[in-house]
């Protein structure tokens, strides 16, 4: 600042003419630069003196404000190091299911059936003795900022691999919208979304098996809403090929099944949770196949085609002490099945193929408790009951009969769980689903996870 | 089916343009970043916690009410490093919230802003529940609220950019209060320096670093591993040459390997609160470290 001052000075001396100024003139001008420079270091001093106490007065307040900064200092985080770079940076997250089974059966599995029930796939209950049960590959990460991609495939014992589930679903749609499109586990009921691993007993209730052919999965759209309320409620819709039992393989254009579902929700106090539903499915299968026994006892292969209509109301009851469920839990969960059909049967389409009507109102229901009584042990009780309910062959009753049974089974478990990642599980089931043959079953079963973290899902 | 469907999105539609929000909604995965989302936030937000201090936070479902309060919160405030993770990425999924997915204002990992302890140097399930960016119980010391409390309070500011000047002032005088707080409680936990201490689980090391208590034995034989009775007597045998003050467990651990230390070693069994709301004394998040240092004083008598 001061030589700023004297440079100033200096100029104003310079631009003065020269020529005009005699002696006198500059002794007076020097005498007056003189005391102009004494004045103006005095000033300067002074304001020196006043910025040094300023800047100490800052220091201070720098100084406490650092030791406020310190603590902070101490404990924050330092920036992270630079992210792993390369072509395999973003491999998606890969799981793993590993699962084996040892079964004692005292009916010929091969022999299995629900008496009163078309059978919808394979619904038996397992091979004797040693058995591989799937090993489920999934694999899923987000594929931009819009969709997440999943996929999991089940690497069948008998060396086969099958596409359980493999899905693009938005991500945060916003206003509660989620669309799902793909192959996928559609969201009726309770049980149907939930993969083998996760089930609380060996097998799938008998209801799931007699109308959805143990699992009802979708080659097609979901659009889901949850509605922006305390209380949980969430609605969707599902458009889908119906190539899956309900539905038969098909060869058209357009929906072959549509599925509708309502779910609600909530707590009451802290210790309890919930989830009830409704939902309805319905499909429209074309010469949908199967084998059966007629009258005379023998083994005729035959086709329905009309519509079936599925409704299934669903609740679940978890309580767990201050909803803390790492020592004690208790889940109740049952499901109600009703289902129509009516249409057209072909019966013994290889050879008499004779068509009539074909009409049948059927239900089911299953009720499960799982208790968890101490740390990585749990116990739980299944009882299934189905109602043949009404069947009306029409001309086909000369052939086939509708009997009037209601299959029936008791499963008794009792799991283990050293982990949140292994299971060990042992399960005994007396199975009436044939009628006169009661099936004595008995199981050993580990099933594991490995790689990414398992969903703790409701 | 079109019509319905047609119907369906347009009560859809309708219902979620109509509710406006006066507050920001936090939805917070554990009572102490809720109660310091309060702290902050005052009366601009309205604060759900998804757990209580009872719970471990971990073994928590994606049970329906948290999905339907995910979906309308606008931020979110959890600890982070794996903490949640068995069932937030469910929360977010399902609750179709685009404000909190990851990477948005709207979701907040409390661990990102504080040193990580106990960073493991090798991931393997065989070593129990290990946690790939380290030790996320990081609650436990009070320094580490201070950025924690910035960075919410920048938070907040982002997405209610109106009351930037509330959550600046109610954040500059909570570091305050705080600051003096932390200096309360360390000069009352002078004498907890160096004294040995066995837990349960190894949630305290943030703790431990702060007061200066030596962790001399783990009833753990590995995170979230239950101890057998063999391994138990280990840990008695090993006392008997490095005697521990007090074995200190959280108040949703199950207390029967402490207590069974207790009765066998004669040493004090002290219950932490670890988080706000364990016990009637723990409300708020200065008494829960009022509580946090008493206890540990007390059982040093």
């Amino acid at each position: 600042m001061r030589y700023h001052l004297l440079g100033a000075c200096s100029l104003l001396l310079l631009a003065q003419p020269a020529s005009a100024a005699s002696d006198a003139d500059l002794a007076q001008i020097r005498a007056d630069i003189q005391q102009m420079k004494q004045i103006y270091e005095a000033r300067i001093q002074a304001l020196e003196a006043r910025l040094q106490q300023a800047e100490g007065n800052a220091n201070a307040a720098q100084i406490s404000a650092k030791q406020a900064q310190e603590q902070v200092a101490q404990v924050a985080a330092t920036p992270a190091p630079a992210a792993p770079a390369g072509s395999n940076a973003f491999n998606p997250d890969i799981s793993l299911i590993l699962s084996g089974t040892y079964g004692n059966l005292s009916q010929d599995p091969d022999k299995y059936r629900m008496t009163g029930f078309i059978p919808g796939g394979d619904i038996g209950p397992g091979k004797r003795g040693f058995s591989l049960a799937e090993s489920e590959l999934g694999i899923s990460a987000n594929i931009d900022p819009y969709v997440r991609g999943n996929l999991n495939l089940a690497l069948t014992p008998d060396n086969k691999i099958s596409v359980e589930e493999a899905w693009i679903q938005t991500l945060g749609l916003d206003h509660g919208f989620t669309i799902k499109a793909g192959r996928f586990f559609s969201s009726i009921g309770y049980l149907n979304e939930q993969h083998a691993h996760t089930w609380d007993f060996v097998d799938n209730p008998l209801a799931y098996k007699a109308f959805l052919g143990t699992q009802f999965g979708q080659d097609g759209v979901q659009l889901k809403w949850l509605a922006p309320t305390e209380t949980f409620l969430e609605v969707g819709a599902e458009l889908g090929s119906g190539t899956e039992f309900p539905g038969a393989a098909r060869n058209r254009n357009g929906v072959g099944s549509v599925a509708l579902f309502a779910h609600v929700g909530g707590d009451v106090g802290v210790s309890n949770s919930w989830r009830a539903g409704l939902s309805y499915l319905h499909a429209k299968p074309h010469n949908r196949s199967y084998t059966d026994n007629n009258l005379a006892g023998s083994e005729v292969t035959n086709a329905f085609s009309g519509n079936s209509n599925l409704g299934i109301a669903d609740f679940v009851w978890k309580w767990a002490p201050n909803g803390n469920a790492a020592r004690t839990n208790f889940k109740l969960q049952g499901e109600y099945f009703y289902r129509r059909e009516a249409g057209s049967l072909t019966y013994d389409t290889s050879a008499s193929a004779l068509t009539s009507a074909y009409a049948s109102s059927q239900s089911g229901a299953y009720l499960q408790g799982v208790y968890q009584f101490m740390p990585h042990w749990r116990i739980g009780l299944r009882q299934d009951r189905l109602d043949s309910g009404h069947v009306d062959y029409s001309l086909n009753s000369a052939n086939l009969s509708a009997a009037n049974y209601a299959p029936q089974k008791t499963s008794l478990m009792l799991d283990y769980n050293p982990s949140e990642f292994s299971r060990f599980r042992l399960q005994f089931a007396q199975d009436k689903s044939r009628q006169g043959a009661s099936d004595h079953q008995i199981f050993l079963q580990y099933i594991t996870s490995l790689g990414a973290h398992g969903a703790h899902q409701f | 089916m079109n019509h319905y469907l047609k119907m369906l999105l347009t009560v859809a539609l309708l219902v979620s343009t109509v509710t406006a929000h006066a507050t920001v909604n936090v939805l917070a995965c554990e009572p102490e970043w809720g109660a310091l989302a309060q702290e902050l936030g005052g009366d601009q937000v309205s604060i759900y916690t998804a757990t209580n201090a009872l719970q471990d936070p971990h073994q928590i479902q994606a049970r329906p009410s948290l999905i339907s309060r995910a979906r309308s919160a606008d931020l979110l405030v959890c600890t982070g490093s794996e903490l949640e993770i068995g069932w937030l990425p469910i929360l977010l999924r399902q609750s179709a919230n685009a404000k909190i997915q990851p990477g948005q204002p709207g979701y907040f990992e409390a661990t990102a802003y504080v040193q990580k302890l106990e960073v493991p140097t090798r991931l393997d399930r065989a070593e129990g529940d290990v946690h790939p960016g380290g030790n996320p119980h990081i609650q436990t010391d009070p320094r580490n609220f201070l950025p924690v409390a910035q960075a919410m309070t920048q938070r907040l500011s982002q997405l209610d950019s109106v009351h930037a000047a509330q959550y600046a002032a109610r954040h500059q005088a909570f570091v305050a209060r705080w600051q003096a707080a932390i200096k309360r409680w360390e000069t009352q936990a002078a004498p907890l320096k160096g004294v040995p201490i066995v837990v349960q689980h190894k949630g305290f090391p943030y703790l431990e670093r702060w007061l200066g208590l030596r962790e001399v034995a783990t009833l753990e034989p590995k995170p979230g591993v239950e101890p057998n009775s063999g391994y138990l007597t280990q840990v008695l045998t090993q006392l008997q040459g490095q005697p521990a003050k007090m074995v200190i467990r959280a108040a949703y651990n199950d207390g029967r390997s402490s207590e069974w230390l207790t009765e066998h070693a004669k040493i004090p069994n002290v219950v932490m609160p670890f988080t706000v709301g364990a016990d009637a004394q723990s409300k708020d998040l200065f008494s829960l470290f009022d509580t946090t240092v008493q206890r540990l004083l007390g059982a040093l008598k």
